[in-house]
């Protein structure tokens, strides 16, 4: 019996990527999320929603550099990853932040670029969310399913866009978060096509 | 070489076959692979996520209220408490107060003042009064402590963020020491200045805003009698990270307009180019008036979360001190001057 070469690796950063949420839940639960801890909370699951975002993003990039195809294995997981974290952002920002005042939320959507940003992007995300099975990806065909989840560049730029208008001065975090989406759509755009071309 | 005796071959049934050797090396490959990809994985979303959040609570435990100036002349001892005070019980817990602050010059994030405002040297301090005065002059920080009762005062205090808190904090109405230095009839502006020293405020040396920091009042504003100038809290001196040892509280405005570790206080006939309304015209302004009406360009300012308390809370016009201070603005259109 012959395990493959990288079994550990879509486990390994499975149990990575559920390090950050259970320190969070910890510090929630005694207490240790300082004077503000629904603002923290609520940032800390943003930042994680587009990190992981971001990084499922840099899968194909990575695979155009290296030609590595394990990349590739981890997209789905980070995907749905980021997608758990913005659902919680989502619900912190509803239930705590906001109080379940649906009258105020309705009128903050419509009228603040930042927070319809990241509505936006969270619906952006629901439907790849929900097609990512395997099963989904027959149903729908490879060609249409792959049209779909290019949705996740839009969630990617929208994230952004939500981190930047959030922020009050311009510290670089932001910044840097955008550089690198916009170095992997780089890489995407030259390999890409000279990938298909060839 | 003759003359040492070799351990007995093992029999053939102890060695290990080849095959599980090999899966014993790979197994161990797998898990090395397996506890460094998550170790290192989960380690580093958790610090980028963490990162800007405002992180929790360690940093209290250093802080201590420190203790009061002993010997009797020590002005901390005889603190009138001013009728323009709210109940103290109402105050933000100390913790809270000096561990979420935003003070840029040690940083962005709401703990890092409080870590970082070990660098910030407050003795020797003097402030420059300068400009349109009768008699500028440099002043220490002890003559002026002498020069004026002290007073304790718990007010709300109100974050452009939508966050608020209720601090009791100890200073002398700015109008006192206007009126001992005398401005001259040109003067309708002051401007208040923080100290510039990238050495002890480490926040200087990036260029998130221009520095150094400087905010302003309307001379009538400077004025009036609810206009602090702080030199402590909780009836202790300042802190690092509240803006020690002397900065400006005006609590009908956003916090942003209380200056902090002043180091020049200077009356001018311009209106002064204060940090943030230069930064972002748009989105604060010179006056910065506590308005529920008025939202932020991308955030509402309708309520506000008192830190401490998990439901937000209505934010009142001026901040709740309307009554004292809604005259000076009469006839001006508060959504277009914000």
């Amino acid at each position: 019996m012959t395990v493959a070469r990288r079994a550990w690796l879509v486990p390994a950063v499975l149990t990575g990527t559920l390090v950050p949420f259970g320190v969070l839940a910890y510090r929630a639960a005694t207490s240790r999320l300082g004077p503000n801890p629904v603002a923290t909370a609520l940032n800390q699951l943003g930042l994680l929603a587009l990190t992981l975002l971001v990084a499922s993003l840099l899968a194909t990039p990575a695979r155009l550099l290296t030609g590595a195809k394990w990349p590739l294995k981890l997209r789905k997981l980070l995907g749905l990853a980021a997608f758990f974290a913005a659902l919680l952002h989502l619900a912190v920002y509803v239930v705590l932040d906001q109080g379940l005042d649906f009258g105020g939320l309705a009128r903050d959507v419509v009228s603040r670029p930042f927070i319809a940003a990241g509505f936006a992007a969270v619906l952006a995300m629901t439907p790849l969310a929900l097609t990512s099975t395997r099963r989904a990806l027959q149903l729908l065909g490879p060609r249409r399913w792959q049209a779909l989840h290019r949705l996740a560049y839009v969630a990617g730029v929208l994230g952004v866009v939500h981190y930047v208008l959030r922020v009050k001065a311009f510290p670089t975090e932001p910044a840097l978060y955008g550089a690198v989406l916009g170095a992997s759509f780089a890489v995407r755009a030259v390999l890409g096509r000279h990938a298909r071309s060839s | 070489m003759v003359g040492r005796r070799l351990p007995p071959e093992p029999k053939g049934a102890e060695i290990t076959p080849p095959a599980l050797y090999a899966r014993r090396r790979e197994f161990l490959k797998q898990a090395g692979g397996f506890l460094a990809t998550s170790a290192g994985w989960g380690a580093g979303l958790t610090w980028l996520s963490e990162r800007g959040a405002a992180d929790p609570a360690p940093v209290a435990k250093r802080l201590s209220p420190s203790p009061p100036p002993p010997g009797s002349a020590s002005p901390w001892s005889s603190l009138v408490v001013s009728p323009e005070s709210l109940p103290k019980a109402e105050a933000t817990p100390f913790d809270a107060v000096t561990t979420y602050n935003n003070f840029y010059e040690f940083g962005l994030s709401k703990s890092a003042p409080a870590r970082a405002a070990g660098s910030l040297k407050t003795t020797p301090w003097s402030v420059r009064i300068e400009g349109e005065v009768k008699q500028p002059r440099t002043i220490d920080l002890e003559d002026l402590l002498r020069w004026f009762p002290l007073e304790e005062r718990v007010y709300r205090m109100r974050c452009v963020e939508a966050w608020s808190m209720v601090i009791p904090w100890v200073g002398f109405p700015l109008a006192a020491l206007l009126s001992r230095v005398e401005p001259t009839s040109n003067a309708r502006y002051v401007a208040f200045t923080t100290l510039y020293d990238p050495e002890q405020f480490p926040g200087q040396k990036s260029d998130v805003l221009e520095w150094p920091y400087v905010e302003g009042l309307r001379l009538d504003e400077a004025m009036h009698p609810l206009t602090l100038l702080a030199v402590g809290l909780y009836g202790n001196p300042l802190l690092g990270q509240n803006g020690a040892p002397l900065r400006l509280v005006v609590p009908w405005k956003y916090g942003f307009k209380g200056c902090k570790s002043i180091v020049s206080i200077a009356l001018t006939r311009e209106r002064p180019k204060t940090t943030w309304a230069a930064a972002a015209p748009s989105e604060y302004g010179f006056l910065a008036n506590v308005n529920p009406a008025v939202d932020h360009p991308r955030w509402s300012q309708r309520t506000e979360r008192r830190i401490g308390q998990l439901e937000r809370i209505e934010t009142l016009p001026f901040n709740g001190y309307a009554d004292a201070v809604a005259h000076l603005y009469r006839g001006m259109d508060l959504t277009r001057e914000f």
